[in-house]
């Protein structure tokens, strides 16, 4: 099937005319206006003030677990026989109090922070690639191509990730870039799906025959015209999948399947703390209430950004 | 109707196919498992594996042998036990969770269907603010934060509830638990209800019953009802599948005999065939899952005829 | 008494623009038998105007004035003594019968729990006089069709379904709100047909809500013209379409493609209808109207008698204008080549 229909040269160019001046008056009333699309996106997005509290929260949360490790006295690994079990206090600096190693758990929450929240960047990084890469090519190809590319999209969607997933594990291994690698073949899916539908719907726009009529190189109109237009949703798409990454890795890490001493994460802490949580809550609490307020703000700058893209879809 | 079940049924099939293709190649892959040379195993167990699945002979005939002894519901052996074949663990762990899993998906419809109508119907009510609460709750805070979180609250500090484990069906095992699933499934179920009524009471043949007289209440259960449950009944399927992902995390936190817990139990032992045995059987169970709903929903909605 | 007598009905809609009036002093009798028809462009509230009195305004959405049928306030009624009328004393026929109807149901699911909620008939002889309804309608093979789901029959055949099902309760009182619009045009004809067909039959009083004046032609007794949510003008149909003497009503009457002349071009009413969240002070129409002045845009004319009406003439005619009856047709005739 033809990428573009071929039309007659002069529809093609009575089309061109039109899509030109429409362009024209466009770029007319932008100039009046004086506003980009992008800076309209962005200050509707300041406007919405969930959306807003959530980023600045998720900076704050993001930059804790950056730096305040090297800013608190303890290290997370230095296990102190005579500080075991601490509730948290102020006065030996063990806000979170300890475990029962005598390890610090602010200082643990933090150090995990950063393990789930790299994994959490590194899977979203590779499954958006993978997914974009799968959405687009299957939009531009269209036909058969495209339905047997979607096809194996809904096997995909049809299994239970979780259980593909141990299964890896218990054959692959837990290795650090293996956990990754198990997060990331479940995690494209959404983002392939949403981007396809892109590209279906851009391929047949006006403004691209238009282009490709004035003799526009191909990769000017991919980079010049799709990509711009596929950045909104996958921007979108993002911020709702960093927050399932990062939820899969907690489970696995949970299971007692991902994240292996002596790394440590959100998971991995929960489930120690699950554990000891009649005589330590703290334990199992801080590390809980990290991550949800952490997926909660991906939640709400997910629900922001949409709204600010498209606001009509309310 | 026929026939379109058939072609739904046959639909399914590549995709069972290509799952248990795929697991069934990892299994080769894996270094130290039951298809290397490598392996550590006992004399009594490589017998089993030697029997099931064949291991003299070349690959493919490997790999037929096992689709064969897969439609006739053997999933093969343990890797670590030597006394039991999966079917026989399974047999053991499948009531569990298939009482829990069931008996919260029953649940959670019933309640989550009541709740998010009457959400719809007063909206802005005290029951409509816990519905959106719920909703964003069980939404965003994971399930295996919420389980522990109950476990403290009700075992520990009430001293209510047990604090999990198992004793052959006794009721105030399966409370918690049970309660986990209702509300993690409750919280999507009641906010899509909840959206789709509101919905379906704006729509035009609505009105034409309200300007028929008709009182509110047969309106909503006769007129508004049905186009209202097919999002849910949508939901199902992947709430389903969702619920087996719940399943495992549930019954690790309630130390209860399932199918989530064996599996786990076998990934941590290295046991792979009988993850893989399990694997092929839950995922035989979801695509299964799939299709009733699929057909469920197009005997509900009267404009799907084949 | 009348049987259906409305008094200042008033239309509000509470948004986020603030309040939206889209009726004001909207009043008419009507009587057993008669048709009145109530004309206007999109937005000039005469759907609302019959939302409100069958009580189906939206949530925002509030009605002043009376609403009077057999001398009770359908306006201030309560719930369930308004669902005893509403289906059964007094009936309404919607525009699109596609999504008016309920597409999960089948239409006899629709019919009969009409008369068996308003009726109490048990299913059987419910389900035999939604068929001799249906009948009447001149529905082909009326039993089988009575099996039958909304999306399976065609738009016309939905029509007369729901008129069929409007008329079950054979009510005093038939609103209905440009049934005729979303069909074809040969269908159009059918349907307005049947109305006046029925209308003899069961002698209903209709009320009909249309853009076109062509349909109230062949329909009405007596017309009302809205515009921006006021009366313009009303009247018997007679008076309406040979003595018209208000601007608008002049405009839409000029402007109806005539076969039996060799006019160069359609006569527009130019300019669009108003926004309905700013209540101008002056005449709604002032803004499009060629012989507005000052003190129509600054002042509403009041619905006054027509001078040259007989006060004996039932209905009376009214307009609402500040030119003259002689002014404004002076004026539209000696503009235009024809009049």
């Amino acid at each position: 099937m033809p990428l573009w229909t071929r039309k007659s040269a002069t529809d093609a160019r009575r089309s061109a005319n039109e899509a030109l001046l429409g362009a024209l008056v466009g770029a007319g009333e932008a100039a009046l206006a004086g506003r980009s699309p992008w800076a309209d996106a962005r200050a509707r997005f300041w406007r919405n003030r969930a959306a807003a509290l959530s980023l600045c929260i998720l900076v704050a949360v993001v930059l804790l677990c950056a730096v305040g490790p090297l800013l608190l006295p303890h290290a997370f690994d230095s296990a102190d026989w005579d500080a075991m079990s601490l509730p948290p206090s102020l006065n030996n600096a063990h806000y979170f109090g300890t475990d029962d190693s005598g390890r610090d758990l602010l200082v643990r929450s933090l150090v995990g922070g950063r393990i789930s929240l790299m994994v959490g960047m590194l899977a979203t990084l590779a499954s958006a690639t993978l997914g974009i890469a799968w959405g687009a090519t299957a939009g531009f190809l269209g036909g058969r191509a495209d339905a047997l590319m979607m096809r194996v999209v809904d096997m995909m969607y049809a299994v239970p990730y979780l259980l593909i997933a141990i299964l890896m594990v218990t054959m692959l291994g837990r290795e650090f870039y293996l956990v990754v690698v198990t997060i990331t073949v479940f995690s494209w899916m959404d983002m392939a799906r949403v981007v396809r539908g892109q590209t279906l719907s851009l391929r047949s726009r006006e403004f691209i025959e238009a282009a490709r009529a004035l003799g526009v190189p191909t990769r000017r109109i991919i980079f010049g015209h799709v990509v711009p237009n596929l950045l909104g949703v996958v921007a979108v798409y993002t911020t709702v999948t960093v927050p399932g990454v990062i939820l899969t890795e907690s489970v696995l890490s949970f299971l007692g399947l991902g994240i292996q001493e002596p790394m440590t994460s959100w998971g991995v802490l929960i489930h120690d703390g699950a554990n000891v949580m009649e005589i330590s809550p703290w334990m199992l609490l801080f590390p809980a209430a990290l991550l949800s307020v952490t997926l909660y703000c991906f939640n709400y700058i997910g629900d922001g950004l949409r709204d600010a893209l498209d606001p009509k879809d309310v | 109707m026929g026939s379109y079940c058939l072609r739904r049924i046959l639909a399914t099939l590549p995709t069972l196919l290509v799952v248990v293709t795929v697991c069934y190649l990892m299994l080769h892959a894996t270094p130290g498992g039951p298809f290397d040379d490598e392996r550590k195993v006992s004399a009594v167990v490589l017998a089993n594996l030697q029997a099931k699945y064949h291991l003299d002979q070349p690959m493919w005939k490997q790999y037929l042998y096992y689709l064969n002894n897969l439609l006739h519901g053997d999933l093969g052996a343990s890797f670590r036990y030597a006394d039991w074949s999966v079917n026989e663990l399974v047999a053991k762990a499948l009531p569990v969770s298939a009482a829990i899993g069931g008996g919260a998906i029953v649940l959670s419809l019933l309640i989550g269907v009541l709740l998010g109508s009457v959400a719809a119907l007063r909206q802005n009510s005290a029951v409509d603010y816990l519905v959106m609460l719920m909703g964003n709750l069980g939404h965003a805070v994971p399930s295996f934060v919420i389980g522990p979180v109950l476990i403290l609250v009700f075992a520990v500090w009430l001293r209510l509830l047990p604090a999990g484990g198992w004793d052959d069906f006794a009721p105030r095992y399966i409370v918690l638990p049970m309660a986990l699933l209702v509300f993690i499934n409750v919280a999507t179920i009641g906010r899509v209800m909840r959206g789709s009524l509101i919905e379906v009471l704006h729509s035009n043949f609505i009105r034409t019953a309200r300007a028929k007289g008709l009182p509110t209440r047969i309106i909503v259960l006769r007129h508004a009802m049905k186009p209202a449950l097919l999002p849910v009944v949508s939901l199902i399927g992947p709430l389903a599948i969702s619920s087996i992902t719940s399943a495992v995390v549930t019954e690790t936190v309630f130390s209860l005999p399932g199918l989530g817990k064996l599996i786990v139990n076998g990934a941590a032992n290295r046991d792979y065939t009988l993850v893989l045995g399990l694997v092929v059987l839950v995922t035989v169970i979801a695509v299964g899952f799939n299709l009733l709903v699929d057909l469920a929903y197009a005997a509900l909605d009267p404009k799907i005829r084949y | 008494m009348s049987l259906l007598e409305v008094r200042n009905l008033g239309v509000q809609f509470r948004t986020n623009d603030g309040l939206v009036y889209a009726v004001n002093g909207v009043s008419f009798a009507l009587e057993r038998g008669q048709t009145l028809g109530i004309v206007g462009e999109s937005g000039s509230g005469k759907s609302q105007s019959v939302l409100a009195m069958m009580g189906l305004l939206d949530r925002n959405g509030s009605a002043s004035g009376e609403a009077l049928y057999a001398g009770q306030d359908l306006l201030a009624m309560r719930q369930d003594a308004l669902n005893r009328i509403r289906g059964n004393r007094v009936a309404m026929v919607f525009q699109d019968p596609m999504s008016a109807l309920n597409p999960y149901l089948t239409v006899e699911r629709q019919m009969t729990e009409v008369l068996q909620f308003h009726k109490g008939m048990d299913r059987r002889s419910a389900r035999a006089r939604a068929v001799e309804l249906l009948d009447a309608v001149k529905i082909p093979e009326a039993a089988r069709c009575i099996g039958r789901y909304p999306h399976e029959l065609s738009g016309g055949m939905r029509q007369r379904v729901m008129i069929a099902m409007a008329l079950l309760c054979e009510p005093e009182v038939l609103i209905a709100d440009e049934p005729t619009t979303a069909l074809d045009v040969t269908v159009q004809a059918q349907i307005l047909a049947l109305l006046r067909e029925l209308q003899r039959a069961f002698g209903t009083a209709i009320v009909l809500i249309t853009h076109d004046l062509g349909v109230v032609a062949g329909l009405c007794d007596k017309v009302i013209v809205l515009y921006g949510g006021r009366v313009m003008e009303q009247g018997s149909a007679e008076h309406i379409f040979y003595r018209a003497s208000h601007p608008y009503t002049l405009g839409l009457l000029g402007a109806i493609p005539r076969l039996d002349r060799d006019d160069a071009a359609l006569l527009a009413i130019p300019g669009a209808p108003p926004n309905m969240a700013l209540r101008p002070s002056g005449c709604p129409f002032a803004e499009r109207c060629a012989l507005a002045d000052a003190r129509c845009h600054q002042e509403m004319p009041a619905l006054r008698l027509h001078d040259h009406a007989s006060t004996e003439a039932t209905p009376p005619a009214l307009r609402a204008c500040h030119r003259s009856a002689e002014q404004a047709r002076a004026a539209l005739a000696g503009g235009s080549a024809h009049a």
